[in-house]
């Protein structure tokens, strides 16, 4: 009985010791590996592509896409910070403006910048990154959205500009999703921020006293909360996106019964990137190629319903006249967000959880 | 005389290689994740930094959020023991039809994601819902109802399995001798039980303290406790220094509490087999099962409410809802139908119950040993509550963890697709040693002793004595592992997933859609998950193993 527990011993006494060696192992040398016709893009959990527009990538180059999601985008670029030693995937997807700083300054990514790109693109481009880490693969507005059906009933005129939404008139109607747990919520506050500088706070004071309800995320206040929503909730006014409407078409009806305020607009681009320390950062070059053709550009907005950054790109019916861009999306400078970001959100957390 | 001395230290080197196993397994995918995001937090910059870490603890906020922890979570478990026990008692100690369907259905609210609970509590509370007039939704009041929620089985279970086990002379005997009913479970009762109480106690304060969805979801943001203060510090700050202070604190507080579940489970009567004893109901204990009437129904209306929504589209009655599980949801909500995430929740379901199962036998094995020496007893209840301890600590912490520790080999793991069942059989892994110990305890070990010296080497013995009586309670314990790891939402959302989802996660993008009928195939998908869950517990009920889902 006794010869084979001391042979597992030793077998597991080795097995320690490999490890611990394995551990202490230096990197091997990258030097004209040959890469991999796999290559693995992180992204955020919205990530929603057809499968057949990656077949028609893998039939033109012979490289197959594996993803990776990650949580939201705060979650994406953190992950991401975290493991730049050791990259967890060829390249990423799904970084915004509000966290686009923080990955370039930390030393996320590698410089990369197709050759050909649309002409429409340029006006997208990250201010303040002009070495070109990123590019801009689509845009979606944050607004305000309000059920019209529900004004029209009560005989009330619905809101227009931030300054409507602190109006009395609107008491207990708006509810929004928080700016600590919710990437369209921070939209929203940074929205504020813009609108208001250095004033936002006595207007969040304002909204509060005005009987905002804060959700945790988006799905809490527009399924939940909302009075268009799926849950058929008691606020008539939410904070949603500009391409939300056109969802709320009731079935063998030919009008949304939602609209979004496009003076409330917060404008958030989607980028992509190839990582520092890539292993087929090559690969990974051809599908930011990819990304920003027609093939992929005209399939986003039916997908993951936001706006392809080639604005010559035809948009799916209803979304010409249903789902329209802000003309003046409302501005923070990326780099403020990323510098002043952690201040903003604590203020704004004391002043919403006194 | 050198033999007995020879075979002693085989055994106990045996021993020890046996505990090697879980050990290296908990120590892999737990300790040394959770421990690499510590560390990033002590040495933020290469460089230890204690006083940071310090400093975090006496932050105002930490303060408001330590407090708010306590508070909920000591309410929850007070309110979910003034529950429980009157429960325990009528589904334990009476005998009636439909004993074993209640049960089940006590048992169903602590396999549910959060995701789902969260979704159905809302509609419920929300002001346009049915219990709006009561003005619950976005405060602490809705956040403790559906921790109580989640937590009353635990508390029926774990007080029920110990009930069953007192001898119920003691109590015939002090009323022969003329003492009322009051006073009977006054002077007799209750001093007995007071171990199960103090240990489903704990347990509850523990889950409570460290619940997620729960609070994010219904607490609106207002308010936080020390789970989602490390979320947010974690995913959308960067903030490690913080994260580790909790962190850090969290481990603390959980393992003082297991030292304290340890000592009530010490005190504890041995275990009778569930559903063997018991009497009919006589009318004194009306108001008992009126009790226990209405803990099932407030336990049932957030499930119905859910049920209600999903057979309902465009303001009739209708299965489209269900109809539609089959594609991938309105407007290309989802990439996979919701078909094949079902398939896959029970692919990994099985994985994560195979391995909690093996893994948590053998821990269950080694602890329900009795050894004659104090010091080998106080390694081996060491060695119980360290795996206990994933119950406790961040599922973000560990999330994180993976990625930052096990990126080589022979651990480069951090976005295999095995992650998901292994993070899952972590948390499965205590509640299967919680089922199979108590069992392969009440083994009298004379009959191992009887059966050695005949002859039996010590696998004979295992097959012999512990199987027979053990079996029921391992296909129990892998059971309700599965039911576990079907509705697990907290650890998976934090690893990196490929594009073949979980039905949890199916059901979170489903609500995290536009339009109504996304909405509507998200009460389907989670009725549906409900189901299985419950189906699964019913068949665990039916081996009658007092100790499932008891601690």
């Amino acid at each position: 009985m006794r010869t084979p527990i001391k042979k597992f011993i030793a077998a597991s006494a080795a097995v320690t010791i490999a490890a611990a060696l394995a551990g202490c192992g230096s990197d091997e040398p990258k030097a004209d590996r040959p890469e991999s016709k796999t290559i693995t893009l992180a992204t955020h959990d919205s990530w929603n592509m057809d499968k057949k527009v990656l077949a028609d990538f893998t039939e033109q180059t012979g490289i197959t896409v594996k993803l990776q999601a990650h949580g939201d985008a705060g979650a994406l670029t953190n992950k991401l910070v975290l493991t730049k030693d050791d990259p967890l995937a060829d390249g990423v997807f799904g970084i915004d403006n509000t966290f686009a700083t923080r990955a370039i300054d930390e030393g996320v990514l590698a410089k990369y910048t197709p050759m050909v790109l649309p002409g429409s693109v340029k006006s997208f481009a990250l201010t303040g990154d002009d070495a070109g880490y990123l590019t801009p693969i689509d845009y979606g507005d944050v607004c305000i959205n309000v059920d019209d059906t529900w004004f029209a009933a009560k005989k009330l005129a619905p809101p227009k500009t931030f300054d409507d939404l602190a109006d009395p008139r609107y008491k207990n109607l708006l509810v929004v999703p928080g700016a600590t747990s919710s990437s369209p919520g921070l939209a929203f506050l940074l929205a504020t921020i813009g609108t208001y500088g250095d004033d936002w706070k006595d207007y969040w004071s304002d909204l509060l006293d005005n009987g905002v309800k804060i959700d945790a995320g988006w799905s809490d206040a527009y399924e939940v909360d909302f009075t268009a929503g799926g849950g058929k909730g008691d606020r008539p006014i939410v904070l949603s996106y500009s391409s939300s409407p056109p969802f709320t078409v009731p079935e063998g009806g030919d009008e949304p019964t939602t609209s979004a305020l496009l003076d409330t607009c917060f404008r958030q681009v989607e980028y992509a990137g190839v990582l520092a320390g890539a292993k087929n950062p090559k690969n990974m070059q051809k599908f930011i190629d990819f990304m920003t053709t027609r093939e992929f550009q005209a399939a986003l907005p039916d997908n993951m319903y936001v706006y392809p950054v080639d604005t010559t790109t035809p948009l799916p019916e209803g979304w010409d006249t249903w789902a329209p861009t802000a003309p003046k999306p409302v501005v923070v400078p990326a780099s403020e967000i990323t510098e002043k970001r952690a201040d903003w959100l604590r203020e704004w957390r004391d002043l919403t959880t006194r | 005389m050198a033999r007995p001395d020879h075979a002693l230290t085989a055994r106990r080197l045996g021993t020890a290689a046996l505990a090697a196993v879980p050990l290296a397994v908990l120590g892999a995918f737990f300790l040394y994740p959770v421990g690499g995001m510590i560390q990033r937090g002590f040495w933020p910059d290469g460089a230890f930094d204690p006083g940071g870490v310090l400093d975090v603890l006496t932050r105002d906020r930490v303060h408001r959020v330590l407090w708010f922890t306590v508070w909920t979570a000591g309410l929850s478990t007070i309110l979910a023991v003034v529950l429980g026990v009157p429960t325990a008692f009528v589904l334990h100690r009476l005998r009636f039809p439909g004993q074993r369907l209640l049960r089940t259905l006590i048992v169903v609210p602590f396999v549910l994601p959060t995701v789902v609970v969260g979704v159905a509590f809302r509609q419920l509370i929300a002001t346009s819902g049915p219990l709006g007039g009561l003005g619950l939704d976005g405060t602490p009041a809705a956040i403790v109802a559906a921790l109580v929620f989640f937590n009353v089985s635990v508390v029926v279970r774990t007080v029920g399995a110990f009930w069953e086990g007192i001898d119920r002379r003691t109590e015939e005997a002090a009323a022969t001798l003329g003492a009322s009913p009051a006073r009977v479970f006054l002077t007799v009762t209750l001093p007995a039980l007071a171990p199960a109480v103090a240990s489903a106690a704990s347990v509850v304060f523990l889950f409570c303290s460290t619940s997620f969805g729960i609070v994010l979801t219904l607490g609106g943001l207002r308010y936080a406790n020390v789970e989602t203060e490390i979320y947010l510090l974690t995913t959308q700050e960067l903030d490690l220094t913080s994260a580790a202070a909790l962190s850090v604190l969290q481990i603390v507080v959980v393992t003082g509490l297991l030292v304290a579940l340890h000592r009530a489970r010490r005190t504890a009567p041995p275990l009778a087999r569930a559903g063997e004893s018991g009497r009919s109901p006589r009318l004194r204990d009306l108001p008992l099962v009126g009790w226990t009437v209405v803990v099932v129904a407030l336990l049932m209306t957030p499930l119905l409410s859910l049920l209600v929504s999903s057979l309902r589209t465009d303001g009739g009655w209708s299965l489209a809802n269900y109809r539609a599980l089959q594609g991938t949801g309105a407007d290309n909500a989802l990439l996979d139908t919701a078909t094949h995430a079902l398939q896959r929740s029970f692919e990994v379901a099985v994985q994560a119950a195979g391995l909690a199962l093996v893994l948590g036998t053998i821990v269950a094995f080694l602890v329900s040993r009795r050894p004659r020496s104090a010091g080998v007893r106080r390694l081996s209840a060491t060695f119980d509550g360290v795996f206990m301890l994933p119950l406790g600590v961040s599922a973000v912490t560990l999330g994180f963890g993976f990625l930052i520790t096990l990126n080589r080999p022979p651990l480069d793991l951090r976005t295999s697709s095995l992650l998901v069942p292994i993070a899952q059989a972590m948390v499965a892994l205590p509640l299967v040693v919680r089922t199979v110990a108590p069992v392969l305890s009440s083994i009298d070990p004379r009959q191992r002793e009887a059966a050695a010296s005949l002859g039996a080497g010590p696998a004979r013995v295992l097959l012999a004595v512990d199987l027979p009586h053990a079996w029921r309670a391992l296909a129990a314990a892998a059971g309700f592992a599965f039911a576990v790891s079907l509705g697990e939402f907290g650890a998976t959302s934090f690893l990196a997933r490929d594009d073949t989802p979980t039905m949890p996660v199916v059901i979170y993008q489903l609500i995290s859609h536009p339009g109504s009928a996304n909405f509507g195939m998200a009460t389907a998908a989670a009725v549906v998950l409900a189901a299985a869950t419950g189906a699964v517990m019913l068949v665990v009920e039916r081996l009658r193993v007092g100790s499932v889902g008891a601690f």
